[in-house]
Parts: C-alpha cells; sequence; structure tokens
C-alpha cells in the first residue's frame, strides 16, 4: 500500500506517457507488417517491403514530394515577409499598426473551415475556378503560416533589448552592421522557430488544402483518400520517418546545447 | 584643476578648444518636456567630469546627445574642435558604458570587446583585446558567454569593450547602478584608477552624490535641465550656491536670516535675533533675506552656558529632540527656539558628553562655514529621504 502510494505521481507519469507513444509505436510497428488484407489494420507478419518498396502504392510518392514541396515554399515565402512584417510592426510608428496587429491575428483564430471555404469562394470569384491546384495551395498556405510567423519574430524581437542596437552603433557599427551583426543573430532563433512551425503547418494541412487543391493531391489528402480503402503500410513508414525526423532534429538541438555549455563551463 | 568656464567667453564655433564643449545645448522631446535647457558645458581633455543629479534632471539626455544616441533640438556638441552635434553615433570618437552594460549576449567576452576595433578593421586585435582583458582582470573568462558571468563582472566587459577604443571620451551612464555597495565601492575606486591609468576623458552620469565626489576631478550639479554649479567635489559642497546644491550634495541646516549689512569681507546677518557673518565669497544672494546655510558636521554642541570653542556668537535656548549614536559621531537633532529643527553631527572624541534627548544646549559654528543663499529657492530642493 505504501508503496504504491510513494510511487502514485511515477506510476502516472509513466501512464501518460504510454497514452502518448502508443500511437507512435503502432505506426512503426505497422511500417513493418506483411499484411494478409488491405481491409484489416492487424499485425499479420514482420516484413522489410515497406521500407525497400517505399512507393509502391500509387500516388503515395507523388503526393508526399508535392506536400514537401509546397511546404518548403510556402515556409520559405512565409518566412521571409513575416520578419520583414513582424520587423515593421515591432519598430515602425506608422497609421494603422494596432489594426494589422489584429488582423495579423484573425486568420490564427478563425476556424480552417472558414478560412478555407472563403478561399475557394475568392479563388471562384478571381476567375482561377479552373487553375485551382499547386499554385492556390501555396497561396493559402503562405496565407495562414504568415500570421504565425508574424506573432513569433514579433515576441522575439519585442522581447529584445534595444540598447543592444544602441550599443553596437555606439562601437562603431554602421547600421547594416548593426542589423548583421547585431540584430539578426538576435532575432534568428525566432525566425527558425517560426520556420519549423510554418512546415508542419503546412505540411500537416488537410482542410483549407482539400477545399483548394482542384485536382492536386497532398500527402494528407492521398492518406485521406487511400483510407477508404485500407490504408496502405507504406503510410506507416512516412509516419516513422517524420518522427525519426524530429526527433533528430530535437536532439541535435539539446546536444548543441549542451556541448557549448560543457565548453564554456 | 577644473578650467571650466561657468559662463561661455569664447565665441560659438570657436575650434581652438581639445576638450568636450557643449554650447546652448537644449532638447525638448515631443511632447513638449524640454529635459535640458541651454546647456553649457566645458569638459577639459583628460579630465573626470560627473553629472550629478536626481533622476528626470537631464543628465542622461546631455549624455545621450554626446554619444549621438539622442539629437539636440538646438545647441552646438564640439569635441576637440570638430562639430559633432548631428554626427552618426558610429562616426563620434565617443563610446559608452550602458546602465545595464548592453553586452551583446550571443558574443563571447572576447567577440564583445573586439566588436568596436573589428568594425573599425584595426590590426592587431587579438593582442589588444588581451591587453584590455588583463587590464580589467578578465583575462581567463575571455571565452564565456555574459550571462556567464557576474553582474561586477560583466562591468568590467562593458568597460573594457568602450575603453579598448581609446575614445575621446569616455560615457558612463550609472554604470554602477545595478551592483551592491561594496561591489560598488571597490568599481569606483577601479574606474578612478583606470581613468588615472588610460588618461582619457571621463564623463560620469550618476544620481549618487557620494560616487559622484569619490571619482570625479568635477562635479556638474544638474536640476530640471540645468547645471545648477559646477566645480570640485570639496568647492560644491563647502560652498554651494543653491539650496538644491546644498541639500542634494550631502546634508545643509537653512535658516531664515535678514541681511544687515554688506561689508568688504563678511555679510552681517540677523538670525532670529542673533548676529552671524557670512565671508563675502560664501553670500549667493543680493536680496535682503537669506537662507542661512551650515553643514550639520560643522556646528558645534555643548552645555547650556558652556564657552564654545568658535569665535561666532553662541545661539542659546536648543533642546535635544533626537540623538543617534553611530559609534564615530553623533547625530543631534536640536529643536531651536525659533521653532526650526538643526541637525548637528558631533565626532565622538571623547571631550563631550553624549546629550540626552530634553538636554537644554547651546550651538555655534565658525563664521567662515556659513554660506547664504537666495530667499527665494525653496529651502527643502533637492533634499534626499531618509538620507
Amino acid at each position: 500500500m505504501r508503496w504504491i502510494r510513494e510511487h502514485l505521481v511515477l506510476f502516472l507519469g509513466l501512464l501518460v506517457l504510454v497514452y502518448m507513444f502508443v500511437p507512435i509505436f503502432v505506426v512503426v510497428l505497422m511500417s513493418f507488417n506483411d499484411p494478409a488484407s488491405r481491409n484489416v489494420y492487424r499485425f499479420d507478419g514482420f516484413t522489410l517491403d515497406n521500407w525497400t518498396n517505399f512507393c509502391g502504392p500509387n500516388g503515395l510518392c507523388d503526393s508526399l514530394v508535392t506536400s514537401v514541396l509546397i511546404a518548403a515554399l510556402a515556409t520559405l515565402i512565409a518566412t521571409v515577409l513575416g520578419t520583414l512584417a513582424a520587423f515593421a510592426l515591432v519598430r515602425y510608428d506608422f497609421a494603422g499598426r494596432s489594426a494589422s496587429n489584429l488582423l495579423i491575428f484573425l486568420p490564427m483564430a478563425a476556424p480552417e473551415i472558414v478560412l478555407g471555404s472563403s478561399l475557394l469562394a475568392l479563388f471562384v470569384a478571381a476567375g482561377f475556378a479552373g487553375q485551382l491546384g499547386f499554385w492556390t495551395i501555396l497561396i493559402a498556405h503562405v496565407m495562414f503560416c504568415l500570421s504565425f510567423v508574424v506573432v513569433t519574430v514579433r515576441a522575439r524581437l519585442a522581447g529584445m533589448d534595444d540598447t543592444l542596437e544602441q550599443a553596437a552603433m555606439d562601437l562603431y557599427a554602421t547600421p547594416a552592421q548593426t542589423f548583421w551583426r547585431v540584430t539578426f543573430p538576435l532575432v534568428l532563433p525566432g525566425i527558425v522557430g517560426a520556420a519549423l512551425l510554418s512546415f508542419s503547418l503546412s505540411f500537416d494541412d488537410f482542410i483549407i488544402t482539400n477545399l483548394n487543391a482542384g485536382t492536386e493531391t497532398t500527402f494528407p489528402m492521398y492518406v485521406w483518400g487511400v483510407a477508404q480503402r485500407g490504408v496502405p503500410m507504406q503510410v506507416n513508414v512516412v509516419g516513422t520517418l517524420m518522427f525519426l525526423l524530429s526527433v533528430a532534429v530535437v536532439v541535435a538541438g539539446e546536444v548543441n546545447n549542451r556541448r557549448r555549455r560543457a565548453t564554456l563551463t | 584643476m577644473s578650467q571650466v568656464a561657468d559662463v561661455p567667453t569664447e565665441q560659438v564655433g570657436d575650434s581652438s578648444y581639445d576638450g568636450l564643449r557643449l554650447r546652448g545645448v537644449s532638447k525638448t522631446y515631443p511632447n513638449g518636456f524640454t529635459a535640458v535647457d541651454t546647456l553649457d558645458l566645458d569638459v577639459p581633455r583628460g579630465s573626470f567630469i560627473a553629472l550629478l543629479g536626481p533622476s528626470g534632471c537631464g543628465k542622461t539626455t546631455t549624455l545621450r546627445m554626446v554619444a549621438g544616441l539622442e539629437t539636440p533640438t538646438s545647441g552646438e556638441i564640439r569635441l576637440a574642435g570638430d562639430d559633432i552635434t548631428y554626427a552618426k553615433p558610429y562616426k563620434r570618437p565617443v563610446n559608452t558604458v550602458f546602465q545595464n552594460y548592453a553586452l551583446f549576449p550571443h558574443l563571447d567576452i572576447f567577440e564583445n570587446v573586439a566588436f568596436g576595433l573589428k568594425r573599425r578593421k584595426v590590426k592587431d586585435v587579438e593582442a589588444q583585446v588581451r591587453e584590455m582583458l588583463a587590464l580589467v582582470e578578465l583575462d581567463s573568462q575571455a571565452r564565456k558567454k555574459p550571462t556567464q558571468l557576474s553582474g561586477g563582472q560583466q562591468q568590467r566587459v562593458a568597460l573594457a569593450r568602450a575603453l579598448i577604443n581609446r575614445p575621446e571620451v569616455l560615457l558612463l551612464d550609472e554604470p554602477l547602478g545595478a551592483l551592491d555597495l561594496k561591489l560598488r565601492r571597490s568599481m569606483q575606486i577601479e574606474i578612478k584608477r583606470i581613468q588615472t591609468e588610460v588618461g582619457l576623458t571621463f564623463v560620469h552620469v550618476t544620481h549618487d552624490q557620494e560616487e559622484a565626489m569619490t571619482m570625479a576631478d568635477t562635479v556638474a550639479v544638474m536640476n530640471a535641465g540645468v547645471i545648477e554649479q559646477l566645480g570640485a567635489p570639496e568647492e560644491l559642497y563647502e560652498n554651494p550656491r543653491s539650496t538644491f546644491v546644498a541639500n542634494f550634495l550631502g546634508q545643509s541646516n537653512l535658516i531664515e536670516g535678514t541681511v544687515v549689512s554688506r561689508g568688504s569681507d563678511v555679510t552681517s546677518v540677523d538670525m532670529h535675533g542673533i548676529g552671524v557673518s557670512v565671508p563675502t565669497g560664501r553670500t549667493h544672494t543680493d536680496g535682503e533675506k537669506g537662507w542661512i546655510g551650515i553643514r550639520p558636521e560643522k556646528v558645534l554642541i555643548g552645555e547650556e552656558g558652556e564657552a564654545l570653542d568658535a569665535p561666532g556668537n553662541t545661539i542659546p535656548g536648543g533642546v535635544v529632540t533626537d540623538v543617534s549614536f553611530n559609534g564615530v559621531s553623533t547625530q543631534y537633532l536640536v529643536r531651536m527656539p525659533w521653532g526650526q529643527e538643526l541637525a548637528v553631527f558631533a565626532q565622538n572624541t571623547g571631550r563631550t558628553r553624549i546629550f540626552r534627548r530634553g538636554d537644554r544646549v547651546e550651538l555655534s559654528w565658525r563664521p567662515e562655514y556659513a554660506f547664504l543663499l537666495d530667499f527665494s529657492q525653496d529651502a527643502s530642493a533637492g533634499a534626499q529621504k531618509g538620507d
């Protein structure tokens, strides 16, 4: 009895971890599954086929390439535009600044289904009904990523001590040198964070994408489509790869931090 | 010694002066607040001047205008003859030690100190940085980040980062404000030592009168955007010209008096029926009435009827209302017959007994220590609460 009481917190913690990791474990496990039937999601036998014959299912790799490409482009455009916007919103006092701040926030607050359908209405009204596809998806993704970038970078900028820039100028740095040597390196973590966030938001998005995709298929749309007929096990391979990639990023960041701390002390 | 001119005698635009010169400098903010009002100031090359005043007196604004971080509304700033009034901060041979140090958090100590040299593409950066870090005793910390250092160490990095550029003028904006008292005292001595060693012009902004007097050769007491008085610390303390300076720099007893006669050596003043005299050189009013000022440690205290060792008149009828003994001295508050309480600091020499509350005493002081101030000034101007 006492033992249980003393270890209750530990036990509950483990339970939460299990709850969180079971789905991931299932995905990893299923990537090695040799299914007997397409309609039953059950582990029938071990195989490496899903990994070696990764692009086997029709359309999987095409949709994956489309998604990665859109995510990369949307991230690039949204990060550049959003960073510039964040600088303007923090550094310059212009007419309509508070209104802009509010407007930037709206896409994050609005439900995706509303954003998606109004964008579709906009594209149709503008005469792009026949051209829905890669570019309309990209435009839509840039639109919603932008808000997240602005908010993230703005927070970083607002938290920055502006006497640092004054100190740089006092120490003979021209405005350009001040920006590249002091301001930019200090804001960079915020920009990188915003870019990572944009990428995953874009890669993940289904609702807005689905409404504006036309005949184009992104990876989430592909999964949704094939789910009706039984998900091919290769989807689990993609899931596993993405999981490993994010773990790698986190571990690399932590190792880098620890190494820096170790060399300093 | 101080060769600071109180009134500009030279023409504006004279370029022969090799120090820092401010002429008629004003700064009015868009909201209408005038932080600095037609300020004239000469800082000779190689001197250490302190701008002393309460917060909002315009001392930091003055400093920032010299640094180029603020633009004056009017007036002219010259450095070694060159007009720098509107020069960009990165084009002036002036460096600043910021109040919060403003060390670059993403650069290590070495790179922080090297920053100015690298921007100017100076050769031999490595050796100079090493030398400067040795001067501030931080050579072993070169590869640490600023956040890994203590407050005192960060302060020294900020100093080194500015000093290494050998600026014409080094500006210090309350650099010791964030340090605890003990560290502050040792840094005061340290900065003074470094200034003497490198021989650069230092302009130090502070609200701490003790700090200003300890460190600077010349102190400029600022109030409401103007310099109230400027001079060597002893001169300011012994012969203040306004009630603000008398109260802000140390503590003063200011007693109402009526001028009886003005001689060539002394001014005779009637102080509540007692005749006192004030040296002419310490008389700073033309009015009929004035504030007779005397520092608490210059006031002698004795038993009723006791002959005090002072050539001035004895003022009888005092009653001790408060006594605080702190070992070295005793601080008394003595209520005078006219109702005013005067502060008296008596050295604990053992020659006189320590009075108790309610004791009847007599006060006196040597006339040469008294000063006479303009009666139109507020007698409590610049007084610090609880100081």
